[in-house]
């Protein structure tokens, strides 16, 4: 997977203001490495080249006219295809949405190809964004580019192998549990989820509305700053969007992070941490210290709750989000003869395992007489992890944990055990419930050459300096490997 | 078991699921073991504290509080039907509902 040459945000546009080549040819450059990749990865589902070279060639446009370029011109990027795109089908992985083309553009994908970028297609995921190794798509499972046997994680695992594998320099994933950070760490990139309200949902189809979020994969984490940038921001569209101004996210790149105080939760590194996940993060930290941080043991109590909260709140969501999805507007229809009937059979087939098995949850723990045992509890669980961010931010500027308990695992190795797949989220569901911003960045690699995520999580709003300790961490184990 | 047979029939029909017998016998396996799992939650003492639903603390964080509820012209219906299964404009078709 070597030989192809490594775009970068700012290679691209140097190259382009050199004028050694076009926004055209760079889409085209991409489009051939794809078709020639993607058979045995599976990372696009749909290809979009008549809008990708529309936009390209408005890009080589200004260029010649001498127009100033806008920050990501001709920077070819990919969409999970649970965020809808005008006129090019978004299925969510799934037959309900098979043939599914939104009328509309999600503000995130507006907000990308009004900086320039180019919409190169549409990544597979878990169908509905709902898993952790991107086996449950309807569209056959992503390999992940280290190691055709892996998984690539998930749910966002097309987004982070077309990364990965050089088919993209950048892709939106989303994240509601993990699904951006977990398969950024098993395909060895820089993945970043947000704060929650800091980049709009309007146009991302909702699995958990409370939860949900987009963010951005790249190969360096200088790229993911300048495509979090370009997407952040209020959004009067989405009614959880939050006002809050966006800072250059690059601004704190570069800068020392000597004096940064580093929390290390007890409860992120106790049993059931894979042995070479340990000892890869450990020397992160060590690496981090050798940078000026200061290191700070504090305990998270309410950690061990965190799944147990998610796949309640989660699922509850999934199942109110996921009955829009009748055959009556859009997507799917089984015709049958009363309406009920429709429905249920609509939903029975249009629907794979795994989303039926949320929608069971989901609807069961909202089910009358079970909605304080298991809802209402949840939302007060919720509260008490969110309070445990709260309490560590008032030491600390930021938690640093494993992204993930294991490397990339086999294919079909976990299938059949929802509640293991569901227990391997542990590192990442505690910051989608409290809402804060995390990245998982590449430390170091195990003995079978698998990558290692780093997760780095920050209070509310503080995504600079999040992307500034990443680049140093980043740049400082580089230059380790060198 | 924490769920029957007739209880996973029972959500199944609250959710509009049609499903076979092997994903009944299959699901009410795994829902048993995931309801299981989550029944952790109860060795947590909960009394005083507030349910959160909102990740962005709405009422006191003025950066998220919610936009003003403005009326503005939305003129999609035809792209919006050109997607249903059935539709004759303006209306969705479904089988029907009500007999006469």
């Amino acid at each position: 997977m070597s030989a192809v040459r490594k775009w970068t945000v700012p290679s691209i546009r140097a190259a382009l203001e050199a004028k050694t080549i076009s926004a055209r040819e760079i889409a085209t450059e991409f489009y051939s490495r794809i078709e020639k990749r993607n058979p045995e990865l599976n990372a696009y589902l749909t290809l979009s080249p008549e809008r990708a070279y529309a936009q390209a060639d408005r890009i080589d446009t200004m260029r010649a006219k001498g127009t100033r370029l806008p920050p990501l011109a001709g920077v070819p990027v990919a969409i999970k295809d649970v965020i809808s795109t005008r006129g090019i089908c978004t299925t969510c992985a799934s037959r309900i949405l098979e043939n599914y083309v939104p009328p509309y553009d999600a503000t995130a994908v507006e907000r990308l190809e009004a900086a320039g970028a180019v919409i190169l297609g549409k990544t597979n995921c878990d169908e509905f964004a709902m898993g952790s190794s991107n086996e449950n798509s309807a569209f056959g499972p992503v390999h992940n580019p280290v190691d055709l046997a892996r998984v690539p994680g998930g749910s966002s695992g097309g987004s982070a192998a077309a990364v990965a594998a050089g088919l993209a320099v950048g892709a939106l994933g989303t994240d509601t549990g993990g699904s951006i950070r977990q398969p950024g760490a098993l395909c060895g990139i820089p993945a970043m989820m947000p704060t929650y309200g800091r980049v709009s949902r309007y146009g991302l189809i909702a699995f958990a509305s409370s939860l949900d979020r987009i963010g951005p994969f790249a190969s360096t984490v200088s790229d993911v700053a300048s495509l979090l940038g370009v997407i952040s921001g209020n959004d009067p569209r989405d009614s959880t969007s939050a006002s809050a101004p966006v800072p250059n996210l690059l601004e704190g790149i570069g800068k020392t992070v000597k004096g940064m105080r580093i929390g290390l939760p007890a409860e992120y590194f106790g049993e059931g941490m894979d042995t070479e996940v340990r000892s890869n993060v450990e020397k992160g930290i060590q690496t981090l210290e050798s940078l000026g941080c200061r290191p700070v043991n504090l305990r998270m109590p309410h950690t061990d709750y965190a799944i147990a909260t998610y796949y309640i709140l989660a699922n509850a969501e999934a199942s109110s989000n996921l009955a829009r999805f009748d055959g009556v507007r859009y997507g799917m229809r089984v015709p049958e003869s009363s309406l009920a009937e429709m429905y249920r059979e609509t939903r029975g087939k249009g629907f794979g395992p795994e989303v039926k098995r949320r929608i069971m949850l989901g609807t069961y723990v909202l089910s009358s007489g079970y909605y304080d045992a298991y809802y209402l509890r949840a939302q007060k669980v919720r509260s008490l992890i969110r309070s445990d961010f709260n309490a560590a931010f008032e030491k600390v500027d930021v938690l640093v944990t494993p992204t993930s308990s294991a490397p990339a695992f086999l294919l079909g190795e976990r299938i059949d055990d929802p509640l293991s797949m569901y227990l391997s989220d542990i590192y990442t569901v505690t910051g989608s419930l409290a809402g804060v911003p995390a990245i998982s960045i590449p430390c170091g690699m195990t003995s079978k050459r698998l990558p290692v995520g780093l997760q780095i999580f920050g209070p509310p709003f503080a995504e600079e300096r999040i992307l500034q300790l990443a680049h140093a961490l980043e740049r400082a184990l580089g230059a380790e490997q060198a | 078991m924490k769920i029957t047979r007739e209880e996973v029939l029972r959500v199944a029909e609250l959710a509009h699921l049609s499903l076979s017998d092997s994903e009944v016998t299959k699901f009410q396996g795994q829902l048993d073991s995931i309801l299981s799992y989550i029944d952790k939650l109860k060795e947590l003492d909960l009394s005083g504290v507030q349910p959160m639903a909102q990740a962005l603390e709405a009422n006191t964080r003025p950066e998220a509080a919610l936009r003003d509820d403005v009326v503005c012209v939305s003129d999609v219906s035809r792209a919006v039907l050109d997607q249903a299964p059935e539709a004759k404009a303006p209306y969705f078709r479904v089988p029907k509902v009500i007999e006469r």
